[in-house]
């Protein structure tokens, strides 16, 4: 059967399994929309295509699965970057298939023009131009593949007008794709493995570190089996949130430079860190000098290059995190930990009472509230969909996720106007579920186009701004580090209600901490997207924190009544 | 100085895919050399880095993250032999000849073109050899150079052989839900 390559493009799509594509159309991929009209492909209109990357980011999150973004040539294919950028540093599997001009016009500075490829080799798994028919079902098969294998992230493909415009026999058979034969290497070394299971034995104070690996390895069963055989303590990375319930007594909580302190001073006093799945960043360590300096590690990893990257460690397994979790189970023991568990108990005892859950109410409605009092009415058991900054961080510590997948926010990169259409994907991949975005009034206002999305689609996601008149974290490091010289972060924003009603969606305004839950359930009641302002505390700051470059035991902790309190400088 | 050898796909932009990653990881490149294998479809490079242990199991590491790149070691630290070549123009009047072609013999290098004013020197061998030459020349007139970068190869039987044969990969169904 003879098909152009835009029909290829969209039959192929369709045989592997794809179903709602975010894009935005153009000149140079007119021909896969022609295509995809005639197709049972759904293609999602976005307002911007950072969106669609987000969205296929998203949904790739949600659901396990690839998430597919499509844009033209030249500034189409340039305002992925971001998006595919966030993919990449969270590891997600997403596919971009841009359109280029044709393979006559390559090189000439075309109209809409751009060498996409070039611009994102660094920011992307792989990626590759194609610019005959013939090679376009191998190509993009061979993308899925690459997209969602080992290590997950994103991939390119940019299909030149003409090739999208010719025709040729399509055999699907015939198209496999035919990857490049690497060299396979022993994953799991012996000895190293062997040390590992010493190590594990022997640790009288151990904290294992859990990352998204997990999650991205569907190792879950495989892990929980082994926390509890080993009976240690679990710490989490933030995109790690999820991957074991928060209710459960061994989970400590996040990490990192906005970890609770008991999680942070638990992993300084250890004498062994179990790291599966995740890459000790920065926001996770804190000066490498003083890390754990008592631990020895074992790291459990299916990236080789992320190994002795920034922690030298002791026993290194490299490999699928649920394959080597199941290989390590049987041969470890489950000591007695009860004075190491009792001592961490004791640390958590401490930090309870300067918690703001535990403040008398003072009128004030700070975030914290808004957080609890959704991850309460939601039972923690609705998607959330964070941006990047203040309400990030409240929305890991207070609410408490048990499933994977329920969170999905941006680690690595930190990009804000991630939210809003990274929850549009996460509904499309589970439209049952119940989608939360909680957002900063900054991150929000760049990618609030995409409520145009929302209503043109009739989907149903809640929307609740955590409204403070700055940007908050920005102002944050400007208040302990810049002596209070908020320099632009005070932001002027529209009034969220009236925006919302002006794209035909329900705003709601709350100033008040009585009225957070009624409006949360009213929200939860409505079959339809549903927006709310939550004027919180302008100058509320997330504690504790670590100041970038300080010891992960250095915290700025909690003050008794954070509007009178400030904090010491570190 | 870390020395890594390459096998890579034989194909367009896959040398600036190499370079670029090098310039990602901060890494400065010394030498790169590419060239065809027994197998057209297949190139080997050598590529000298001035980076640490550490810095050259991560690019390693790094380098076989590219689907393009088929094979990558570090091999820095086993025992293996090092070529680089250079030709070099120097000045050559009649009096200076007969003490450059001393020099010549003495490094075992030799004489590809001969010109009244100059001529051009053909060498090969480590680097510190060509180095060595470069510096006895100096005082003659060296008037342009060229080199090659190093190619390296471990000995004996210690072999590095790019992987044959295209995998069939298994394609993963998308969508979970």
């Amino acid at each position: 059967m003879k098909l152009t390559g835009a029909e290829i493009l969209c039959e192929s799509l369709t045989q592997l399994g794809v179903r709602h594509i975010f894009g935005y159309p153009g000149g140079a991929i007119l021909p896969v929309y022609d295509a995809l009209g005639k197709s049972k492909l759904h293609h999602v209109l976005v307002r911007h295509e950072q969106g669609a990357t987000h969205m296929a980011d998203g949904y790739a999150r949600a659901s396990g699965g690839i998430g597919v973004a499509m844009a033209t040539s030249g500034p189409g294919a340039t305002n992925m970057v971001t998006g595919i950028a966030t993919a990449m540093l969270d590891s997600s599997p997403v596919v971009c298939i841009t359109g280029q001009v044709s393979s006559k016009l390559l090189g000439s500075d075309a109209f809409q023009e751009i060498d996409i490829t070039g611009i994102t080799m660094p920011i992307t798994k792989h990626n590759v131009v194609v610019s005959r028919v013939e090679d376009i079902a191998r190509t993009v098969r061979e993308a899925f593949v690459i997209a969602n294998s080992g290590r997950p992230g994103p991939v390119l493909v940019d299909i030149t007008k003409d090739a999208q415009q010719a025709s040729c026999e399509f055999d699907w058979d015939a198209a496999a794709p035919k990857l490049p034969l690497k060299r396979v290497r022993n994953s799991l070394d012996q000895a190293e493995f062997d040390r590992a299971i010493e190590l594990l034995n022997n640790a009288k104070r151990p904290v294992i570190l859990a990352g998204r690996g997990i999650i991205l390895s569907g190792a879950m069963r495989a892990f929980e089996q082994f926390v509890r055989t080993c009976n240690i303590p679990v710490a989490m990375t933030l995109l790690g949130i999820g991957c074991f319930p928060a209710s459960d007594p061994m989970n400590l909580g996040m990490m990192g430079m906005h970890g609770e302190a008991w999680v942070n001073h638990a992993i300084q006093e250890s004498d062994l860190l179990i790291a599966v799945g995740m890459r000790f960043d920065d926001r996770v360590t804190g000066d490498l000098r003083t890390y754990a300096k008592g631990a020895r590690k074992i790291h459990i990893e299916i990236d080789r290059a992320e190994i002795n990257k920034n922690v030298a460690v002791d026993a290194a397994l490299i490999g699928d995190a649920r394959e080597t979790l199941e290989k390590l189970t049987p041969h470890v023991v489950n000591p007695d930990r009860g004075a190491w568990l009792s001592h961490i108990k004791e640390l958590k005892g401490d930090s309870a009472v300067r918690d703001i859950q535990s403040l008398p109410d003072n009128g004030h409605l700070y975030a914290a509230h808004v957080i609890n009092d959704l991850w309460k009415e939601t039972r923690g058991e609705a998607i959330v969909v964070t941006d990047v900054g203040q309400h990030q961080m409240w929305e890991a510590q207070y609410y408490h996720h048990n499933r994977p997948r329920t969170l999905i926010t941006s680690g690595g990169l930190g990009t804000m106007g991630f939210a809003l259409p990274a929850a549009i994907g996460a509904k499309f991949a589970n439209p049952d579920s119940e989608v939360w975005v909680v957002v900063g009034d900054g991150g929000f206002q760049m990618t609030m186009c995409e409520l145009a999305t929302v209503v043109q689609e009739k989907i149903n996601i809640k929307i609740a701004i955590i409204n403070n008149g700055y940007l908050g974290m920005v102002r944050q490091w400007q208040e302990f580090f810049y002596d209070k010289r908020y320099v632009a972060t005070p932001l002027v924003a529209p009034d969220f209600a009236a925006l919302a009603n002006a794209f035909g969606i329900r705003g709601e305004r709350i100033t008040q901490r009585g009225d957070v839950l009624p409006t949360i359930r009213s929200a939860r009641e409505s079959k339809e997207t549903v927006l709310i302002d939550f004027r919180v505390e302008q100058e509320d700051s997330v504690y504790p924190m670590v100041p970038a470059g300080a010891s992960l035991h250095e915290m700025i902790r909690r003050p008794n009544n954070p509007l009178v309190e400030t904090a010491i400088e570190p | 100085m870390q020395t890594l050898v390459a096998y890579v796909e034989n194909k367009p932009g896959v040398l600036n895919r190499v370079s670029s990653l090098a310039r990602r990881l901060n890494v400065n490149i010394d030498s790169l050399t590419v060239g065809p294998t027994e197998n057209p479809e297949i190139a080997r490079m050598t590529i000298v880095a001035h980076t640490d242990e550490k810095g050259g199991h991560r690019l390693e590491a790094s380098l076989e993250k590219l689907v393009d790149v088929l094979l990558a070691e570090n091999i820095s630290e086993r025992a293996l032999l090092e070529r680089d070549l250079a030709l070099i123009k120097v000045l050559a009047d009649q009096q200076s000849r007969p003490h450059l072609m001393e020099l010549i013999k003495v490094f075992r290098a030799r004489v590809v073109d001969v010109a009244p004013e100059s001529l051009i020197i053909e060498v090969s061998g480590t680097v510190e050899k060509i180095d060595g030459l470069l510096e006895v020349l100096k005082p003659f007139g060296v008037l342009e150079m060229a080199r090659s970068g190093r190619i390296s190869m471990t000995r004996g039987g210690d072999l590095l052989r790019p992987p044959v044969q295209t995998a069939a990969a298994s394609e993963q169904p998308v969508a979970a839900s």
